[in-house]
């Protein structure tokens, strides 16, 4: 069958079924959950921070410890959203059958697309603020803006989630998923302003950060509002995550139906 | 029948997939409150016949209305009143047996206390109470199956479709899973189920409809149809020469079918006839069994049918 890539959803509440069906799973085994997102951030913090912090020269007028902590906070929301919409998504799909399951019921698979991003995107909001609470109490935030990061952390989940649904989507098997992996999401998150300036690197490098890599507004976003550094450069960032983020919303949900309904 | 008890009807029923046909130009029609069979060998376009009953596949072509409604313009409402316990297992493994009920009656819109009472009860139904608070992966296959029954219960369906219910199980789990069965038809539920198991689909139906390579080449009463295509009984005997000749002889309008070592003689010729040749060729092995699904599927598809 032709179907399109960017029809519009068939939605209805039935998403938060999906959702609350893997907030259920996630609330079952919370002590599992949340250590590696409160212990991961703790040795960049004090490995990079405070290691390699004291050979490296203030970053864009910063502390390189002030300068990367806002940084992590942003790199939890993509890895946490990324991951969970690849792989976990992926074990739901296609080894545990869940999909299958539901679409049984009145939920239909836009539904449960849907359900799945929403939850990889409430994952980036429940790690991104743990991170977040461990650099305020390393005292490494100073403008109450950063209360705008955890509702930001849910939007940008919903975009990387949607990124990674689309993979999944067109993923053969559970392995590949090392292409996206190592070739998008390691590149990002090392050359998204994330541990040193973008503007040392090339012209051409900064400006296919800026247009490729979500995890560069992420982090620019973050650092802005936690340190309140505000200011009309944030415009283009916040344009780009809410331009792409329904693109990709549309588009993954319209790239799971074509490899689930044959 | 008529027509208002017609709860399933398709016409011109076509699935496609790329080149290859899996429903071929199907019609048919399921009644209220019957127990209706698809049945045929793996492959048959059986599975996909009833994943387009229960709106998860797309029609190719051809018209299906479930209890008055269009498949493809009222999946969620037809959803809402089917119950399905798809060949695989497909129970949720980050769940108890408890749990996967509630979790997906909420799919259902049904209350969490009513979800818990129905949980309860079909918990009960499939003997498995003492299952509740367990992982299912701490299950045995056959008790997997029940599960997987039970879920299918808990929107109390009108229609109860059920793929393979017993592929697999042993002979225990098999008839217990088979009584549900009958137990539910008694309730009303109109129950839908596909195998490639002759003897379940004799045991079960009231009627069937025989599938080969996404055709229909026969359907009915189970029993009518035996009857009809291979009579009543049939006399087995070890396969040699002399006898071949001898039957062939004697029977001249009776069909022989050669399985491994053993002729089969397929014929409505009263007992009597039989009786005879059973103490001619005792010692050759010879029995007399009734006819059964199997033997006419077989002459159906001719598929080993010598004359």
């Amino acid at each position: 069958m032709k179907m399109p890539y960017f029809s519009l959803p068939k939605l209805s509440y039935r998403v938060r079924l999906v959702w609350r069906r893997n907030f259920d799973v996630f609330i079952k085994t919370y002590m599992v959950n949340f250590i590696p997102p409160l212990v991961e951030p703790l040795f960049y913090l004090v490995g990079l921070g405070f290691g390699l912090g004291s050979f490296v020269q203030p970053q864009e007028g910063l502390r390189y410890i002030a300068f990367i902590a806002p940084a992590l906070v942003a790199v939890s929301m993509m890895y946490s959203s990324f991951f969970e919409c690849t792989y976990a998504s992926f074990v739901r799909m296609y080894y545990q059958k869940t999909f299958d399951a539901i679409i049984a019921t009145p939920v239909n698979l836009d539904e449960v697309i849907a359900g799945e991003i929403l939850w990889g995107a409430t994952k980036s909001f429940i790690n991104s603020t743990i991170v977040l609470i461990v650099i305020i109490i390393f005292g490494l935030v100073s403008s109450p803006l950063f209360l705008l990061i955890p509702p930001m952390a849910f939007i940008i989940g919903i975009l990387f989630a949607s990124i990674a649904m689309c993979f999944t989507a067109i993923t053969p098997n559970i392995e590949t998923f090392n292409y996206p992996a190592f070739l998008y999401i390691t590149p990002m998150f090392i050359l998204s302003g994330t541990f040193f300036t973008i503007a040392g690197m090339p012209h051409t490098l900064q400006l296919f950060a800026k247009l490729a890599f979500p995890l560069y507004h992420a982090a620019l976003l973050s650092r802005a509002l936690a340190l309140g550094r505000i200011g009309p450069h944030l415009w283009f960032s916040v344009g780009w995550i809410l331009l792409f983020t329904p693109i990709f919303f549309i588009l993954a949900i319209n790239l799971m139906k074509k490899r689930l309904i044959k | 029948m008529n027509s208002n008890n017609v709860l399933i009807k398709a016409e011109k029923l076509t699935k496609r997939f790329g080149e290859s046909v899996a429903v071929d130009n199907i019609d048919f029609e399921v009644n209220k409150g019957e127990c209706f069979g698809f049945l045929g060998p793996n492959g048959a376009g059986k599975t996909t016949a009833i994943r387009m009953i229960h709106c998860v596949l797309p029609l190719s072509s051809g018209t299906l209305n479930v209890a008055g409604m269009d498949v493809s313009k009222q999946p969620r409402a037809i959803k809402r009143i089917i119950g399905i316990a798809p060949q695989e297992d497909n129970l949720d493994p980050d769940f108890s047996v408890l749990y996967n009920l509630i979790v997906y009656a909420r799919y259902f819109d049904i209350s969490r206390t009513e979800a818990q009472k129905r949980a309860k009860q079909l918990l009960q139904f499939i003997q498995l109470e003492e299952k509740t608070n367990v992982l299912i992966d701490e299950l045995s296959s056959g008790m997997k199956r029940r599960v997987i029954l039970a879920r299918a219960l808990i929107n109390e369906p009108q229609i109860l479709v059920l793929d393979e219910p017993t592929t697999g199980l042993d002979p225990q789990a098999r008839h217990l899973i088979w009584d549900k069965i009958r137990s539910l038809r008694k309730q009303g539920v109109t129950i839908i189920l596909t195998t490639h198991y002759m003897e379940e689909a004799a045991q079960l139906c009231d009627r069937t409809l025989i599938m080969d390579n996404g055709k229909i080449i026969e359907q009915g009463n189970p029993k009518a149809l035996v009857k009809k295509h291979v009579g009543e009984q049939v006399l087995e005997v070890v396969y040699d020469e002399e006898i071949m000749s001898y039957l062939k002889q004697t029977f001249p309008d009776a069909k022989l079918e050669i399985v491994n070592d053993r002729v089969q003689v397929f014929s409505s010729q009263p007992r009597g006839i039989f009786a005879g040749l059973l103490d001619k060729f005792r010692d050759k092995g010879a029995i007399i069994r009734d006819a059964n699904l199997e033997d006419m599927f077989l002459k159906l598809t001719g598929r080993r049918l010598r004359e």
